[in-house]
């Protein structure tokens, strides 16, 4: 075995403390040098690590910016969100491909470069978006792919290239109370240290009774439990899709037993048509750390985990230079703000093209080096989660946010929004509209609002949070953004009329049979059925039957998956089907029932080993029924 | 279905990727078999000289889809007959034809034909009477709707009686344990 | 007084810390599994055991049982989603009954016919996946893997080898075994592993043994599996073969 492959293995897992949980980082290293993990290779991670090899096959399996298998000097991955596919990515993806006389999903027999598709890149406002070598270029015009083309045959490096292809633009076009903050770094954490009980109220009687139980002087305690009140007070909900609370998030974590706490940020963002956490975390990447380091200071927790989902690893090094800023400043390390005892870290851990790590389980899964499976509950991460610690997992907005009210107070923030969504909401428009990018509105905006803003004409249809979320048509643009009507992670995908629904949702169900991640048996094999359903429909050789089928489906995803990738993987379908049947109409055969496949193909190569042709080595499709 | 006992029940029965053990169980149902002819009257069947399926109250088919001959044929009868039953393990999944599925047709005939042992001068027949072969073997259910399913290689007699008795009676058929057997 | 859960019309008794399906197998009724197993964590993968716990769906074999809990077990709407399961299990896979050592044997068949599955229903994958006949005295057929990971928590847990494990993700996702060779004779593997005699399909057979039964006497050609709940009831973990 070459030293070299040694050095890079041995390398790896040394500056991540040769810990078993950090299998996953080192295989992003070992895959970043050699673009795919050598067999060779992976027995030496698995060694390094004290790992079964086919623990480490198995992660390495998993994950889809890992591979065992060789892939291009250059690997080009076009995003594929509906959106990309709206900007005409397809073509581009062909045209790239003749360029460089490679075919889509193969290595040039060179070795010189690989070219496929993957999951939204979370640039729907600024696509067609690609990766190279795992680095984000957006705006793919013809002539930007020229030049691409052109530097892969010239093998120039990356590092060579010029810069303006990886500027990534913000597009932030409306501004709140959180995109308008007026936080300096370490505002928030000086306002929840300095925080005083009132005289008499309950947070005194806890802090108090807490003081005598636990030996810690009470104005201690009164700055966190003060703190975790005012984010309870603010009426905070998640803002990564499901709304729970936050402030009883915390403090379940906080009570709950057990010696070490975690805070781990969710910035998987994984949702196709979201992409407001990358804006955050380019613009706003203290107010994350700051929400995140108050979340530690009220829950106890000395270590936090940043899960940045690998299409943005191009944040990486400016996130950790922020960080590196902070800890100089004296927000993060131990004895932050000089207070004695308030030790807090963050380390950034990197995704590798899994959707289902965003849901928090699968995602601590992940941050433990494993396959990204979401766990059984109960018990949930505030008592069991990273290494069973107790662990609170929120989303990126969700921390800004908390940031916010640790500086300004619960009663500030709840001003605005409505009486049971608190706050603003950042929405990432994207699609047919003239003016995509974020958006931050109160709680309670009009979706006709919105498309007012963002310049929407004609709009048939937006897709509210992503595929996960709902479809909803222009008899319904009334409703508002807010949890008691449409709860939203924060995606908005507008289509006007001149859009095919039914080829949306066929794009979203490619989506989630690829996103799937198999454990369990309905969404494994589910997600996959309907896939082929929509494309057997498609292709012309779909019938009522297909319908039924779909409903079917349906049923034993929404009632049988294990977690939420399952339960809504036929929301699209479903949603589309209900407001624009004549999409899925108009494609159907009259029978009652078509084959889900070619049957005039099925005889293809015995027609090629026969050489025959003739009328009886052919078999039409049937004229009725 | 409803079934008085007259007019009789028009039933058609074909072998296509099949063995003949489906059938041979249908005969198996012995001196009931007298008892079912009071009921049925048989249209094509291997039994009968019948060669085109006429219109049928039921059908059985028994072997999956393995040439356009086979797709033909089972046309033919998802066409003639208002209740299809798919009859045995071959019919109901591809059965041990079936098992071709995972090689690659191609493969499958250069070497059986070309390269294999003491095949100097090999040619693919290429008689245009003879069916070409699917690219696998396929259940019915993929090409045709289909009614109802009996599984079993083969069925055993008791099940294949107690089906079809339960469905002439109008009755939606039921096997219970001991009929059901997918071996 | 002991702590029940209503089942259906059932009054179920429970001790603390059982789930909703050890309790129930222990009083003699039966919740259909795959991926659970009297000697094992829960998996709550398979979702066959799904019930409706106060209406709610829920996997029978994670669900802590609690006083009080109105359970649904025996009803339609979980009848047709375990068959449409089972199916699925099927058409994923290459099950040909006929051909398979186990036939009789096996626990997705036997839920078959429990639950009156006729046919795979769903259009069938017929996956490739080539045998692994390497080792000396066990053949494995990934033809018949239906991902239930018990030999890969056995392995792990009862015979500390990590001889299996997954890789792959979504429709893809597959039994890999720990060699670089990827085959079973290349790792730690033996025929008196525990991992050896958990699978409840025909995916890991011993050689030599096949036919000492004969087909249409076995295990649940006699008796359906539901009548056979006692014999899934929990009881210590032990570190030794024998099948569930
Ligand atoms: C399949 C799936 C994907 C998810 N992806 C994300 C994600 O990318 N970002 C996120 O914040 N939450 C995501 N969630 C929700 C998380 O599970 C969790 O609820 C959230 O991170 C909690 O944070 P919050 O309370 O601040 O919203 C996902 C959930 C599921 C089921
Ligand atoms: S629902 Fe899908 S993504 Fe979620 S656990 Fe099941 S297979 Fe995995
Ligand atoms: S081989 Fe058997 S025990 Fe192992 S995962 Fe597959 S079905 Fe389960
Ligand atoms: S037995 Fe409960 S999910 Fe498999």
């Amino acid at each position: 075995m070459s030293t070299d492959l040694s050095e890079l293995v041995i390398g790896a897992c040394a500056r991540h403390g040769n810990r078993p949980a950090a299998l996953l980082q080192v295989l992003l290293e070992v895959q970043a040098e050699l673009r795919h993990i050598p067999p060779e290779a992976a027995r030496r991670v698995a060694e390094c690590l004290g790992q079964p090899l086919s623990r480490v096959l198995g992660v390495a399996g998993f994950y889809a910016f890992l591979s065992t298998t060789p892939r291009g000097h250059y690997h080009v991955l076009f995003s594929d969100n509906i959106t990309d596919r709206m900007l005409g990515n397809m073509d581009l993806l062909a045209r790239l491909c003749e360029k460089l006389w490679v075919e889509r999903g193969r290595l040039s027999s060179d070795g010189l470069v690989s070219v496929d598709t993957t999951s939204c890149t979370g640039m729907c406002d600024q696509g067609p978006a690609l990766l190279i070598n795992g680095l984000a270029i957006p705006g793919v015009t013809p002539e930007r792919l020229n030049l691409i083309a052109e530097l892969i045959l010239a093998r120039l490096p990356l590092e060579s290239w010029p810069r303006e292809l990886f500027v990534i633009q913000d597009h932030i076009r409306r501004k709140d109370m959180l995109l308008n903050h007026d936080l300096a770094p370490g505002d928030a954490l000086r306002a929840s240290l300095a925080r005083v009980c009132e005289p008499g109220s309950p947070v005194e009687a806890a802090a108090n009774e807490r003081s005598w139980r636990e030996g810690i002087p009470t104005g201690a305690l009164c700055a966190t439990l003060g703190t975790l009140e005012e984010i309870k007070r603010a009426n905070l909900r998640g803002r990564g899709g499901a709304g729970f609370t936050t402030g009883m998030k915390w403090e379940a974590c906080r009570n709950a037993p057990g010696p070490d706490r975690y805070v781990v940020c969710n910035a998987d963002e994984g949702e196709p048509g979201t992409f407001k956490d990358r804006v955050l975390l380019s613009v706003h990447a203290d107010l994350v750390f700051e929400g995140m380091t108050v979340a530690g200071y009220v829950i106890g927790a000395r270590q936090g985990f940043l899960y940045l989902r690998g299409e943005y690893r191009y944040l990486l090094e400016p996130l950790r230079a922020v960080l590196a800023r902070r800890r100089a400043a004296g927000l993060l390390g131990r004895g932050i703000l000089g207070q004695t005892g308030f030790d807090f870290e963050i380390d950034i851990h990197l995704g590798a093209g899994a959707y289902v790590c965003g849901e928090e389980s699968a995602l601590i899964e992940s941050l433990e080096g494993k396959r990204g499976i979401p766990r059984n509950r109960p018990p949930y991460p505030v008592t069991h989660g990273y290494l069973q610690r107790p662990t609170v997992v929120n989303n990126v907005e969700t921390f800004c946010a908390a940031a916010l009210i640790a500086r300004h107070g619960g009663d500030w923030y709840r001003r605005v929004g409505t009486d049971r969504s608190a706050g603003t909401k950042l929405l990432s428009v994207s699609g047919d509209c003239a003016r995509p990018g974020i958006y931050e509105y109160p709680f309670g905006t009009t979706v006709r609002q919105v498309l007012a803003d963002c310049g929407a004409e004609n709009t048939q249809a937006v897709q509210i949070s992503g595929p996960s979320g709902v479809c909803i048509a222009a008899g319904e643009f009334d409703r508002r953004i807010a949890f008691e009507d449409l709860p939203t992670a924060g995606a908005f995908t507008v289509f006007d009329q001149g859009r095919d629904m039914f080829e949306v949702a066929r794009n979203y169900s490619h989506f989630f049979a690829h996103e799937s991640c198999g454990f369990c048996t309905p969404c494994r094999v589910g997600t996959t059925l309907l896939r082929d359903t929509l494309d057997k429909i498609a292709a012309g050789h779909g019938t009522r039957h297909d319908l039924a089928e779909i409903d079917r489906l349906n049923r034993v995803l929404r009632m049988g998956s294990h977690c939420g990738l399952g339960h809504t993987a036929c929301n699209p379908t479903l949603d589309t089907l209900k407001r624009f049947p004549q999409a899925y109409e108009r494609r159907l055969k009259a029978m009652d029932f078509v084959p889900a496949f070619d049957l005039d193909g099925a005889l293809a190569p015995a027609r090629r080993m026969t050489g025959r042709d003739d009328a009886a080595a052919h078999l039409a499709t049937e004229a009725r029924e | 279905m409803n079934a008085p006992a007259r007019p009789r029940v028009r039933l058609a029965t074909t072998s296509l990727a099949g063995c003949f053990g489906c059938h041979m169980s249908l005969l198996d149902i012995d001196e009931r078999l007298f008892a079912l002819l009071d009921r049925v009257e048989f249209d094509r069947t291997p039994l009968t000289d019948i060669k085109a399926c006429g219109p049928c109250d039921i059908g059985l088919v028994e072997g999956g889809a393995s040439n356009a001959e086979n797709v033909e044929v089972l046309r033919e009868f998802r066409r003639q007959c208002r209740i299809l039953i798919a009859l045995g393990a071959c019919a109901v999944n591809g059965g041990l034809p079936a098992q071709r599925n995972h090689l690659d047709l191609e493969d499958c005939l250069t070497q059986v034909y070309l390269t294999g042992p003491g095949m100097q001068n090999g040619r693919i027949p290429d008689d245009p009477e003879l069916p070409l072969v699917l690219d696998k073997v396929y259940p019915l259910h993929e090409i045709v709707r289909v009614d109802y399913f009996i599984p079993g290689c083969p069925p055993s007699a008791d099940a294949i009686w107690a089906f079809l008795t339960q469905l002439l009676a109008g009755q939606e058929p039921v096997l219970g344990h001991g009929l059901i057997a997918y071996d | 007084m002991t702590d029940t859960f209503l089942l259906d019309d059932q009054t179920v008794p429970f001790t603390p810390g059982q789930t909703v399906m050890q309790a129930a197998l222990a009083a003699g009724h039966h919740i259909p599994h795959l991926c659970y197993h009297p000697e094992f964590h829960p998996h709550g993968s398979c979702k066959l055991c799904t019930v409706k716990v106060n209406g709610r769906n829920a996997t029978g074999c994670t669900v802590p049982a609690q006083t009080g809990l109105k359970v649904e077990n025996d009803i339609e709407e979980l009848r047709t989603l375990r068959q449409a399961l089972v199916q699925m299990l099927f058409a994923e896979g290459n099950h040909f009954c006929p051909s398979c050592e186990i036939s009789g044997n096996c626990q997705l068949q036997a839920l078959g016919y429990d639950l009156g599955v006729m046919s795979a229903g769903f259009r069938h994958f017929f996956p490739r996946r080539p045998v692994d006949a390497s080792h000396p005295d066990i053949l494995l057929d990934f033809n018949r893997c239906i991902l239930c990971e018990l030999c890969v928590r056995a392995s792990r847990e009862v015979d500390g080898k990590d001889v299996f494990a997954f890789s792959g993700r979504g429709i893809h996702k597959h039994l890999i075994v720990n060699a670089a060779t990827g085959r079973l004779a290349d790792t730690q593997a033996t025929a008196g592993d525990k991992a050896m005699h958990v699978c409840p399909v025909g995916a890991i057979l011993h050689k030599r043994v096949g036919f000492a039964v004969p087909i249409g006497e076995r295990r649940y050609d006699k008796t359906p599996i539901s009548a056979q709940a006692l014999a899934f009831a929990p009881r210590p973990a032990v570190g030794e073969g024998g099948e569930a």
